[in-house]
């Protein structure tokens, strides 16, 4: 399974990965962050096609994408 | 797993301290992946003007500079002059370029000083809480144009994609945005494209980036997305204002 | 290199001696009547092409002295020569290249304001030189030279004083010294400089090395207390290391001092020298550095009467006041608006004043 790992602290909400996301893996989080941010989070992995739009719309390099090759 | 984003290895890991949709963040990024792209850690040099992003001299491992505010066309050209191989990159925003620095922009421009300038067009003072810019569209709110920018007291924003294309020391100069994946993809290759130009010893090179700011525009992050796209490239159409590219190809053609 | 005399303007035997003193950048903004030293710069990049000159001529003044920050920064000495009007418009980058740590060199070649004012001999910038015309609690080491022989020498040295304290240099000249001729023997070429990436932390990309940082944007109280604190630090060394003065008769224990700085200091020694044939016992001190002002002169005069010869309207005149016990012992003539007394005029103020 493709991988996005979302780093939860340095999350601003600024909600680009949720809206951008082609296949509706990320979901705005229900817990807050230090900086009082509902982070975002992975909701459907399964449907993650590793496209890395989401990293590369992140203006605080809070993802990182893995592509399984398997 | 393979890899298919990780941060930029220039990337100290220290947050930014930019609100959450920031253009700024995106186009720092940007820089970062290129510099480690084209393995340009050793050679660059960044320059910070004042403003919101100046206060992130942390987060990138490279030699960096803050100016004065405007001033970072000025200080660029000494540092380029003194070091030419170096890749100087002249980081500035609306207020410090269009209304501090018009001067030292205009006058590198004029002397086709060899590095490139990035600037960050957000069109409003986002650093010292919303106030209106020279960028700022007419009837744009805006903490010092009350209720909208009036021709009759701020003019017309400035359009210096197209003013500093009309110099000839500029071989280079694009209008791009962040707001969008697609977007992101075309303003990388235009920073990339100027990086080159600039390692090839062209020069000047500029790249202007219209950037969301979430809370100067009073907007939620996507929205202020959408509003670059429905409102600001109606005035700051995107696109290549002046491609010279060819020009010095030939140039280099004929001379060998 | 020959070490024969030469007949030579004071501006362009300054611009020579600042090449052959390595500094071969030179960003500036022709103003009167410092214009000399740029053309000096711009002839010598076209007609001596192997000293490998980089002269820009700036769009302002402002411009200039941030373009001596980017190349200072990169790690290379750079100059820049103006007048009052000019060296008004770099004061921020004077604040800013002293708590940068940027080792710019600036000569102030000085002319009578305020505002445009006119192109001849004055005094009236010591202010602006020695309180740190910008803003900030900041100094700049200045020295002022009175001979053409003296300006090459200290032009040469403020590269390598500016380096060893990581601070801008002010090279004080003005109108009468920039512009007489005379004889002098130029210094020659030193190789006193050091590599750009072996100087303080420059900016020449971060090979093999941590990234360097040149910001002055505070981060906070703490942080910025003790930013300033260290800076207060450097000023206290300079203090404490770079006061420079020369004396003349003090020896002979005169009753009168006169007090005089620059080029003017030249005609001051002749008033001195006049009074003295007409019997007075005049001696006469002459600060070289204006900052740090070189209060340690005036160590055991007490109960003699100074008199400060400026041309301006007071300003070194409140450094001798504060170097001395009896403010009441110190005297002051003034001369506004480019002229400049003559000797006799001086002997003549030397000879009013009321010996105790």
């Amino acid at each position: 399974m493709n991988q996005v790992k979302i780093d939860f602290e340095r999350c601003k909400e600024c909600g680009y990965c949720i809206h951008y996301c082609p296949k509706k893996v990320l979901v705005k989080g229900d817990k807050i962050n230090k900086k009082g941010y509902f982070a975002a989070e992975v909701a459907a992995p399964e449907a993650c096609i590793a496209c890395g739009t989401c990293a590369r719309v992140c203006p605080d390099v809070c993802i990182s994408v893995y592509k399984d090759v398997e | 797993m393979k890899v298919v984003y990780e941060a930029p290895k220039i990337n100290t890991g220290v947050p930014t301290t930019y609100c959450g949709g920031c253009g700024h963040g995106i186009i720092n990024r940007l820089i970062a992946e290129i510099i480690d792209e084209m393995e340009l850690k050793e050679k660059a040099v960044l320059l910070w003007p004042i403003g919101c992003s100046c206060v992130n001299v942390n987060t990138m491992d490279i030699d960096q500079l803050c100016c004065l505010h405007g001033r970072g066309p000025a200080s660029g050209t000494g540092m380029k002059r003194a070091n030419p191989d170096n890749l100087v990159i002249v980081y500035q925003g609306d207020g410090d370029m269009v209304s501090e620095g018009m001067a030292e922009i205009m006058h590198a421009a004029i002397r086709g000083e060899k590095f490139t300038v990035i600037f960050v067009n957000n069109a409003i003072y986002g650093m010292t809480g919303a106030q209106m810019a020279p960028t700022t569209l007419l009837g744009q709110n805006a903490s010092t144009a009350p209720g909208g920018r009036l021709v009759v007291n701020s003019g017309y924003p400035v359009k210096m994609a197209e003013i500093l294309a009309e110099l000839p020391g500029t071989v280079y100069s694009e209008r791009v945005t962040v707001n969008t994946p697609a977007n992101i993809i075309k303003a990388k290759k235009a920073i990339k494209k100027a990086f080159e130009l600039q390692m090839k010893g062209e020069g000047m090179t500029f790249v202007e980036v219209l950037s969301m700011c979430p809370t100067g525009w009073s907007m939620s992050p996507v929205k202020a997305c959408e509003w670059v796209d429905s409102t600001m490239t109606e005035i700051f159409p995107l696109g290549v204002v002046k491609d010279e590219t060819e020009g010095l190809k030939q140039q280099e053609e004929a001379a060998k | 290199m020959s070490k024969e005399a030469v007949f030579m303007q004071g501006n362009q035997a300054m611009a020579e001696a600042a090449i052959r003193g390595g500094c071969k950048m030179f960003f500036g903004y022709p103003i009167t009547p410092s214009s000399e030293v740029p053309e000096y710069y711009a002839q010598v990049m076209v007609e001596r092409p192997e000293e490998n000159i980089v002269y820009i001529q700036a769009e302002t003044e402002c411009s200039a002295f941030n373009m001596i920050a980017g190349a200072a920064a990169a790690g290379h000495r750079a100059m820049t020569a103006t007048a009052g009007p000019g060296f008004s418009l770099g004061q921020e980058a004077m604040s800013y290249m002293s708590a940068a740590g940027l080792p710019g060199v600036v000569v102030q070649i000085m002319r009578p304001g305020p505002a445009d004012g006119e192109i001849l001999p004055a005094q009236g910038d010591y202010f602006q030189i020695t309180r740190g015309g910008g803003h900030g609690d900041y100094y700049t080491l200045a020295l002022a030279p009175w001979s053409i022989q003296e300006l090459v020498e200290i032009m040469q040295e403020s590269f390598v004083l500016a380096e060893k304290y990581n601070n801008p240099v002010v090279v004080v000249s003005d109108a009468m010294l920039a512009k007489l001729r005379e004889s002098v023997v130029l210094p020659d070429y030193t190789d006193n400089e050091a590599a750009p990436e072996e100087k303080h932390n420059t900016l020449t990309g971060a090979k093999g090395r941590k990234r360097h940082l040149i910001t002055t944007c505070g981060f906070g109280a703490v942080q910025w207390n003790q930013f300033n604190n260290d800076l207060q630090k450097k000023y206290a060394e300079i203090a404490a290391n770079e006061k420079r003065y020369e004396s003349y008769f003090m020896d002979e224990d005169p009753d009168i001092v006169v007090v005089a700085f620059g080029a003017y200091s030249r005609v001051c020694l002749s008033g001195v020298k006049m009074a003295r044939e007409a019997g007075l016992k005049v001696g006469m001190i002459r600060p070289i550095s204006l900052w740090p002002f070189p209060d340690n002169a005036f160590e055991g005069l007490d109960g003699k009467q100074f008199l400060v010869c400026e041309l301006n309207a007071g300003q070194m005149v409140q450094d001798v006041k504060l170097s001395v016990k009896n403010k009441d012992d110190v005297h002051f003539f003034g001369m506004l608006g480019g002229i400049v007394p003559t000797p006799k005029e001086i002997c003549a103020e030397i000879q009013k004043v009321e010996v105790k």
